[in-house]
């Protein structure tokens, strides 16, 4: 099998079962059970610095 | 002082290093280009001398933020920008009326299109990304800059680079290889740039006060660490001579293609995407005084861009000697782009909930819902205009080039404009903008210029893309190019006329801007009045009672 032909089969079988499951992980991690106190502080993290702007 | 003396005395070495290749140069081109890395060198060593002291005592207050490189960088964006699509218009008149190319091998069309093209991507763009990302790491870290020293160095490092780029255009230097023209040795000399951006950024994050790193500085690291990754594979390539300015690529024929796309469609989306929504989910909250809709989304919107747009350049390459299932591959991970794209406008739109009337009483955030709504707009366009079939149609016409203004115009032209307000009156400390309603003006100039732009294209990229594929009975086509050239001529003119719209508005825009810098502020009628009744604004009278008795007793104060 030519180099060509081993990368190719590589990347559409374990690469993108590799990158499914990384995107998958880094996305659910956003549901897990009290992130959303942990974003909702994120998110007013911009204003804490008002008085000083 | 050693520090100052060791610096000066490396400068002055750098520019007899750059004279001497200026003198052994194979071509007039790099022979210029040396001299002006010679100029650069000197003024660079005069500066230190000058301004030894100062240089002594920077870093070393820690408690205000290092805004000077973003003071420069506003100025630079402004002008920059303006020169930019001045470029643009010129170049869409020599479209209309090649007599504008003048003849000369310096103005064709050929060359100054790529100046136009660097000139508002890497200079405007590039400016307004390397000042907001300064503004912003250092306001969500609550830190200072981290290496003051190197963070001039990265401002004025790629001030140089635009230099060295827009002229060795004008002269005949290319790579030709679309948003990636400049020479090998323009190449190196921005990866030491780039390097040095990263250090800076990197090192303020790493130093930050803040223990959570806020999602935008997430998309403007992403951007810095693509955009090196993308530069520095694209431009692989081997110089005739040390002392030339001709170099070959390391790749060939549809390698090389695909590579260019590779980098090409992710310069679109790390440099023009990743980067500005990093100025969207900042400035955005910031204006709107509310924090973003969804901070979770955003984050899914973080992972969708960065795991998809780094697939979908081949769709450049559709009916091309690319394998086909690489063509299907950057088709459908375009298409796939368009959900996190959608989302993210949404989150950025909806960051307005609940003070939609700001829409009506404040410009600056009018102007970031337009080009929130462009954002939305090209990234349904494009998605649309991958798939093959579609493709077929568009590719190689004027639609494309609509497609790419309706991105560039509306939401980078319009996000940077509305960051530029945002940044000039915080930066130099003034009481508010010399004018808001000027940039109402700005709004609708820059509206109606885009209108215009894309309207236009769309006809005459259809226009096009149809009469290419018209076959006559016997099986020949039935239209000669410079058929559809003259077909689409109108067209040409009220794309100009959208450019020179947009070109006024920014003319607004800059001289706002200078005002404001110059600490004037501008005698008019503010944008919204308090809307007070004082007839109304009283008790019902005691239906009982007299009704002489009931008003003018107690009025409001007015």
């Amino acid at each position: 099998m030519s180099d060509y032909d081993a990368l190719r089969h590589f990347a559409d079988s374990w690469g993108l079962l590799a990158m499914t499951l990384l995107f998958i992980s880094f996305v659910g991690w956003t549901f897990r059970p009290g992130a959303r106190r942990h974003h909702d502080d994120a998110a007013r993290l911009i204003f804490r610095s008002d008085s000083d702007d | 002082m050693p520090a100052a003396l060791a610096k000066s005395g490396g400068l002055f070495l750098a520019m007899v290093v750059a004279l001497v290749a200026m003198a052994q140069a194979q071509d007039t081109a790099f022979a210029i280009h040396m001299a002006i890395m010679a100029l650069a060198a000197l003024i660079a060593a005069l500066a230190v001398i000058a301004t030894a002291d100062v240089n002594a005592r920077l870093g070393h207050d820690e408690s205000v933020y290092d805004d000077a490189p973003i003071r420069w960088g506003v100025i630079a964006t402004t002008f920059w920008g303006v020169v930019g699509l001045l470029a643009g218009l010129f170049i869409a008149l020599q479209l209309a009326y090649p007599v504008l190319n003048f003849n000369l091998e310096y103005t064709t069309f050929g060359r100054l299109r790529p100046l136009h093209t660097s000139a508002v991507i890497f200079a405007f763009g590039g400016n307004a990304l390397l000042c907001t990302s300064f503004f912003v790491v250092q306001r969500t870290c609550r830190a200072r800059l981290a290496f003051p020293g190197l963070a001039r160095f990265v401002f004025w490092g790629y001030q140089l680079f635009i230099v060295l780029a827009a002229t060795g255009y004008l002269l005949g230097v290319t790579e030709a290889k679309e948003y990636a023209e400049p020479e090998w040795y323009v190449d190196l000399w921005l990866t030491v740039v780039w390097v040095s951006y990263l250090i800076v950024f990197g090192g303020t994050v790493i130093k930050r006060r803040e223990p959570h790193i806020y999602v935008a500085n997430w998309f403007y690291l992403a951007f810095i660490i693509t955009v090196a990754m993308l530069h520095l594979i694209n431009n692989l390539s081997l110089p005739v001579s040390l002392v030339g300015a001709k170099s070959y690529s390391a790749f060939a024929g549809v390698q090389d293609a695909l590579t260019q796309w590779w980098y090409g469609h992710n310069a679109v989306g790390f440099f023009l995407t990743a980067g500005f929504l990093a100025m969207m989910y900042y400035f955005v909250p910031k204006q709107a005084e509310r924090p973003v809709y969804s901070y979770r989304l955003s984050i899914i919107h973080f992972w969708s861009l960065i795991f998809l747009y780094i697939w979908a350049g081949p769709h450049h390459l559709h009916y091309t000697a690319l394998p086909d299932w690489a063509q299907s591959l950057g088709m459908v991970f375009s298409i796939m782009l368009w959900m996190p794209s959608w989302g993210g406008m949404i989150n950025g739109l909806m960051t307005l909930n609940g003070a939609w009337d700001k829409i009506r009483t404040d410009p600056i955030i009018r102007m970031m819902v337009l080009a929130l709504a462009f954002y939305g707009m090209s990234t349904f366009e494009g998605p649309m205009m991958s798939i093959k079939s579609v493709n077929s149609l568009s590719h190689y016409t004027d639609w494309t080039i609509g497609h790419v203004h309706s991105g560039a115009l509306g939401w980078n032209g319009m996000i940077t404009f509305a960051c530029m307000y945002y940044l000039a009156p915080r930066l130099w400390n003034r009481q508010r903008l010399y004018s808001l309603r000027l940039i109402n003006w700005h709004f609708w100039l820059a509206t109606g210029g885009i209108v215009f732009y894309t309207a236009s294209m769309w006809v005459a990229g259809i226009t096009q893309g149809l009469m290419w594929r018209e076959y006559g009975a016997d099986g020949y086509l039935v239209n000669s190019f410079a058929e559809t050239v003259a077909a689409i001529h109108p067209m040409f003119l009220l794309r100009a006329f959208g450019g020179l719209l947009y070109l006024s508005g920014a003319l607004v825009f800059a001289w706002n801007i200078a005002m404001t810098i110059a600490g004037r502020i501008r005698a008019e009628a503010p944008m919204t009045e308090t809307p007070y009744d004082a007839r109304a604004d009283r008790p019902l009278p005691d239906p009982a009672s007299a009704p002489a008795s009931a008003p003018g007793a107690l009025q409001p104060a007015e």
